[in-house]
């Protein structure tokens, strides 16, 4: 498969088969049981419903390329058999969720689901997969519940969960010497999370809200905050915002000469892939994420070099995600040598799974999310460099998950 | 908090009010006086904030980049005119529903394989990069004030063209009888086709100027639109000088509510759109119908 067949799908509402197998061109059959066909074997299907359209389009594509770069390092075959690729954009819409979930489950049979990367898209889909749907992994929405309320067995998520996001904000801060601080969030549910675990740690920690101020999403006009930003004069702000809204805030937020007496803090989306964007405006902002583009580990310096080899581009958190995505999907289906029935084993595989992770040492909790270091970065350059390790195996209460 | 702080928030409230009348008077243009709904203005923004990023790469300079972006965007507007919306003058409404939103579509797909995914940044040329002091720590970047230098000139000029010129003279005309005006010999397609490329050249225009203070990135378009609708509606459709109160108002209501009722902020504006419709259903200076 040359990169360009599968860089180029983004056609909407269109869905287009990436056709891998190279054996099996000739007796491919989805009819085919799994292992005992003879001269071919029946490919695997795997699902992508991620954004390529829209505001959350670069991380959609990053997602899939990174994971489309593990399994061609693996020969484009899991358990000994072929992939094929039912991939939909998402368009990140709330809306269509539901139906495109079903469309991919129901009509397309997919063995294995991947996405979303918008929260309320992951609901929608989460709620449609669970139980008896297909084995799903959560390359990047993190809302609480995924792997809380609505955790299930056949549910994994190789990113992050907001609480997880926001958590180790607080002590870092103040081991900064920065106790007064204003809070500034996008108001969606997403925002709402990282902000209350941010304050869920910050507070015992020390620290004072001087002020709370939640803003309308995804609006990006910051002006009048800004105005009253400078009149509270806190120590230092903490903030959540991402894609074209964090490189918004952290350019007005240069432009208002803040820099010079309020020192800006964010959940690491505030500059992650966002560097070439931000220019100047971002050096010395400080963010907290559980991955770094300058982390000294082997698997990230090889990672970092085969995703610009592959896609022309830097790899970012997103891309990490994807890639740990493929890497889990890989290990299920090796420990059942291919066989999509043998469900209990593989989903056994997958959660006691200890992945060499470029973010580090990636292991899973009960509820099947990540657990993981979590950095505290500074952009130096237009690096996110690591400060320090802010929180050792970041893990999340799974607040009420049952399994 | 003290007074500097609210004259610093009235600043703020007008200089968004500017920013707003910018992109919303192309569309005032169109819908107003050539009766278009178009959906694809936010694209057309877009496709100028995008030109704006990539020809100010290829020259190094805004300024350039925005010579050699505004003929690319009134040819757009002229092709887009005359292969698609001139078809429909004389259907209804609905069709330029559809057909502007499928362009919206289209704009989309094209952003995305023209300049890709990522989210970019056009520089402040650096006559204009400098800033400064308003209060004791917060200071104010100059190229904000020039984008409000160059709204007033666009609403002094379009008040100008369409009010005191033959051109607005005979637009103005082609839009409230077309068959009178070109029974008098005057080329009604070619004038209709002029002045749509031109509402779609300042969106453009709109997009390019605010590039380097917003950033770039896929689905900017939609940000702007409703928003603009808004500014059109409130103002009374057709009236440039609706527009331009319309979006002060918008930019007041919008500042001042996100300081003072912040648990109310993204309706405020919403708000007052209601309570102008209630009391004038044409808007502030529009025709009643």
């Amino acid at each position: 498969m040359s990169d360009k067949n599968w860089q180029g799908i983004t056609r909407r509402d269109f869905v287009i088969k990436g056709t891998v197998a190279t054996a099996g061109l000739a007796a491919a059959s989805v009819l085919v049981p799994a292992q005992f066909a003879i001269g071919a074997q029946a490919k695997v299907k795997v699902g992508i419903l991620l954004p390529y359209t829209g505001t959350y389009a670069k991380l959609g594509t990053n997602i899939r390329d990174a994971m489309m770069l593990r399994f061609a390092e693996d020969g484009n075959m899991l358990g000994g058999r072929p992939i094929e690729f039912v991939d939909i954009d998402s368009e990140a819409k709330p809306a269509k969720a539901q139906q495109l979930t079903n469309k991919l489950i129901k009509k397309e049979n997919v063995d294995f689901l991947v996405g979303p990367v918008h929260s309320v898209v992951g609901m929608a889909m989460v709620k449609t997969a669970r139980g008896d749907g297909p084995i799903t992994v959560i390359p990047n929405a993190g809302a609480n519940q995924l792997t809380g309320v609505l955790c299930a067995p056949n549910i994994f998520r190789t990113s992050f969960s907001s609480y997880q996001m926001g958590y180790p904000g607080g002590p870092a801060m103040v081991e900064d010497g920065h106790k007064r601080v204003v809070l500034m969030y996008w108001n969606y549910g997403f925002g709402k999370q990282v902000a209350a675990a941010f304050k869920e740690s910050f507070l015992p920690a020390g620290g004072t809200i001087v002020k709370e101020i939640p803003t309308p999403f995804p609006k990006v006009d910051f002006q009048a905050y800004l105005t009253e930003l400078a009149a509270l004069k806190p120590d230092a702000v903490y903030t959540f915002y991402a894609g074209g809204g964090a490189v918004k805030f952290v350019k007005d937020f240069a432009a208002a000469g803040l820099k010079d007496s309020i020192k800006l803090y964010g959940a690491g989306f505030l500059t992650e892939g966002l560097g070439a964007a931000q220019g100047d405006a971002a050096e010395g902002v400080r963010t907290i994420l559980h991955y770094a583009d300058t982390l000294d580990n082997p698997a990230n310096q090889r990672f970092r070099k085969a995703f610009k080899k592959t896609t022309g581009t830097n790899a970012d958190v997103y891309a990490v995600q994807g890639y740990d995505a493929g890497e889990l999907i890989l290990r299920g289906m090796n420990a059942v040598k291919g066989d999509t029935g043998a469900r209990a084993e593989m989903i056994h595989a997958m959660e006691t799974a200890e992945i060499d992770s470029p973010r580090g040492k990636l292991r899973f909790s009960k509820s099947h999310n990540p657990i993981h270091d979590v950095y505290l970065r500074e952009v130096v350059k237009g690096e996110n460099r690591v400060v320090r390790v802010a929180a050792k195996a970041q893990d999340d209460p799974a607040e009420g998950c049952s399994m | 908090m003290e007074l500097s702080f609210y004259l610093v928030q009235l600043l703020n409230a007008v200089q968004y009010g500017f920013l707003l009348f910018l992109v919303a008077s192309g569309l005032t243009l169109l819908f107003g006086i050539m009766g278009i709904i178009n959906l694809a203005h936010g694209s057309f923004y877009m496709l100028g904030s995008y030109l704006a990023y990539w020809l100010t790469g290829v020259t190094g300079n805004l300024w350039l980049g925005i010579l050699l972006g505004l003929p690319i965007t009134l040819m757009v507007g002229y092709l887009v005119e005359r292969f698609a919306i001139s078809f429909l003058y004389k259907r209804d409404h609905l069709y330029q529903v559809l057909l502007t939103f499928a362009l919206i579509l289209i704009f989309n797909e094209l952003q995305q394989i023209l300049w890709g995914s990522d989210v970019h940044s056009v520089a402040i040329p650096s006559l204009l990069a400098g800033s400064f002091q308003l209060t004791e720590n917060q200071s104010y970047p100059v190229y904000r004030l020039f984008i409000s230098a160059a709204c007033i000139a666009i609403a002094c000029g379009m008040y100008w063209v369409i009010q005191k010129t033959r051109l607005g003279m005979t637009i103005r005309a082609g839009a409230s009888n077309r068959e009178m005006v070109q029974a008098l010999g005057i080329n009604v397609n070619r004038l209709f086709a002029f002045v749509f490329s031109l509402g779609v050249a300042l969106a453009g225009f709109a997009g390019m100027l605010a590039a380097p203070v917003d950033s770039v990135y896929p689905g900017m378009g939609e940000n702007v639109l409703i928003i603009s609708f808004v500014v059109v509606v409130i103002g009374g459709t057709g009236s440039i000088k609706g527009a331009f109160v319309g979006a002060m108002l918008i930019g007041l209501v919008s500042t001042f509510g996100k300081v003072l009722v912040p648990e109310m902020a993204s309706v405020m504006v919403y708000a007052l759109m209601a309570v102008i419709l209630l009391w004038r259903p044409q808007g502030l200076f529009g025709r009643a119908a």
